[in-house]
């Protein structure tokens, strides 16, 4: 700690410089990334990784300042997922998709679970691991579906509603870790998560009865205002809610729903380039968390699970498209889009550093395969069906000659 | 009107789409913030869309207006023509060359010729109901007329060239 002013300015003007030096070099790899059509998310990790400890160089004046911004990032990440779904998108999502969010937990969260397991990790390690493996990646999934102009789609509701699903399951996965995390006995951790569980459903009640009044308080004719009670709001409400050990994300997560209208369009606007800011930083910090040398060892679990979890969410929305009469390319281009995984896995992964030391070496792999996978998948939906429909015309006269 | 199906898109806006008479499918993307698109599905393969035209709010009012203005005179073409049973009621707008043209309307002879009735003369944007024999049309004036659909031609002809066929 500097005690002299002069000790001061010099470490004020070292943290200028680190901290700049590590936001230019993301805006380098977000270039990169997108020159090349690809999510920056897993680039962000692998820079995050060349500078933690055992990397090319250790970050030292400037940890404890990206920590923060890292813990800001997850929050304005849930802040924003909860600002894009009205109450009503929600609720409506929830009657429809329950089945394919049901579905979609089956096949990709437990296969996690059972990996963990597999592993020799503890039973909280392998539940971490299991929410890493389910959730997909929505922002992933809504860009590419949007930049391939397959949001007319109409196998894109069903695609859109299992990531609906996926979201609300989150508001009771995060609260639920985030009480196993404490440590706590049985009995008191049963009460923990009881009264944390009544604590979302309470505010989520809340948010959506009196969001419409919320609204209108935060409402203001001048961007600086809307900007600051916005920001302010999510991260008093995201405090007490760590507070009641429910986890800060999901409290801004329910900010984020109660808001809707002009003032959440507004908000959108204003607080998108925050997020970027934050949630850049805190994929990098993931990757500082990472140490390089225990890569290696993770990729062979990583590459299996990535293989499992492409097969399962491939499943999942061919299933759950098939159930709302869509063709075979159709549900093809459903399974596919879901096998993005992303921001969710590394939040998640960011989670269970103390519990697990193996976890976040894990996902981070696991969501640069799948991160770049997925919409590469995506985008060649069509034509792996047109190859699929040749190869089986091609076997058809020879398998049923009786038709010819 | 019927046929027009709505879908929400969690987090993206809502959906309209329908089949024309045609047979091909079209529908919208009402974005939250205001844009839209315009999709045109396959043919080959009815869940995709072959074509998707981003519009921003300029061009999806251009759009509206083209396609809302010429519906709209339609409709009221529509709603004022062959609405009385076998019987049409038109519209005659009377221009200048026109014989007709500072001819009292029993001198047109466009009852007795054709059994067509003059039943108001919109002059000046004023509506003059049933006319009697003595008035007399002049150029500018609109003869609003009742009568089977092919005498009407035959009266128009009548007021255009003084003889109908």
């Amino acid at each position: 700690m500097p005690h002299s002013p002069t000790d001061a300015l010099s470490h004020t003007a070292a943290l200028f410089i680190e901290l700049g030096a590590v936001v230019i070099g993301l805006s380098v790899l977000a270039r990169l990334a997108l020159r090349i059509g690809l999510t920056p998310i897993p680039f962000y990790l692998i820079a995050g990784v060349c500078f933690g400890d055992g990397g090319l160089h250790a970050l030292s004046r400037s940890n404890e300042f990206i920590r923060v911004e890292a813990e800001i990032g997850v929050i304005l990440l849930l802040f924003m997922l909860g600002l894009e779904y009205t109450g009503e998108e929600l609720a409506g999502g929830l009657k429809r998709g329950f089945r394919g969010g049901m579905l979609d937990g089956a096949l990709n969260f437990l296969p996690g679970l059972a990996f963990g397991f597999l592993l020799g990790w503890k039973p909280l390690g392998a539940l971490l691991l299991g929410g890493v493996t389910w959730i997909s990646s929505s922002s992933i999934i809504a860009k590419v579906l949007g930049d391939l102009d397959r949001l007319g789609n109409r196998e894109t509701p069903s695609i859109l509603s299992i990531l609906v699903l996926e979201d609300l399951a989150m508001a009771v996965y995060l609260p639920l870790v985030a009480v196993l995390l404490l440590g706590l006995g049985v009995a008191q951790g049963a009460i923990s998560i009881g009264l944390a569980l009544l604590t979302v459903s309470a505010v989520l009640l809340l948010a959506l009865k009196f969001g419409d009044r919320l609204s209108n308080l935060v409402a203001h004719a001048s961007s600086e205002v809307v900007l600051l009670s916005v920001f302010g709001l999510i991260l008093v409400v995201a405090g007490f809610a760590q507070r009641l050990q429910v986890s800060a994300a999901i409290g801004a997560f329910l900010v984020g729903l109660a808001l809707s209208g002009a003032v959440a369009e507004r908000a959108r606007e204003l607080l998108g380039p925050l997020r970027d800011l934050f949630a850049a930083t805190f994929f990098f910090f993931v990757g500082l968390g990472i140490n390089p040398s225990a890569l290696p060892a993770a990729l062979p679990a990583a590459l299996g699970l990535a293989l499992v979890g492409a097969i399962s969410k491939m499943a999942t929305g061919w299933i759950a498209a098939g159930w709302e009469g869509i063709g075979a390319r159709g549900r093809m281009r459903a399974g596919l889009s879901l096998v993005a995984r992303g921001e969710f896995s590394v939040v998640i992964a960011g989670l269970g550093a103390a519990v697990e030391p193996r976890l976040a070496p894990v996902a981070a792999a696991y969501v640069l395969i799948l991160a770049i996978l997925g919409p590469i998948l995506t985008r060649f939906s069509d034509a792996l069906s047109q190859t699929l429909e040749n190869w089986q015309e091609k076997r058809q006269p020879v398998a049923t000659p009786s038709d010819a | 009107m019927s046929n027009i199906t709505q879908t929400t898109l969690p987090g993206v806006g809502v959906r309209h789409e329908f089949t024309t008479k045609g047979g091909e499918r079209l529908g919208t993307i009402t974005h939250r913030s205001g844009r839209r698109d315009l999709l045109i599905f396959s043919a080959k393969d009815p869940d995709a869309c072959s074509r998707s035209v981003r519009l921003e709010d300029e061009d999806a009012d251009i759009l509206a207006d083209l396609l809302g203005a010429q519906s709209s005179v339609q409709r009221e073409q529509d709603r004022v023509r062959g609405e009385i049973g076998g019987l049409t009621l038109d519209w005659l707008p009377i221009a200048t060359e026109w014989k007709c043209s500072g001819v009292s309307i029993a001198d047109t002879h466009i009852f007795d010729e054709t059994g067509v009735a003059v039943v108001a003369v919109m002059r000046h944007g004023e509506p003059i109901p049933t006319p009697d024999g003595n008035f007399r049309l002049r150029a500018g004036d609109v003869a609003i007329v009742v009568g089977a659909p092919e005498a009407i031609q035959r009266a128009q002809e009548l007021l255009q060239r003084g003889v109908c066929g």
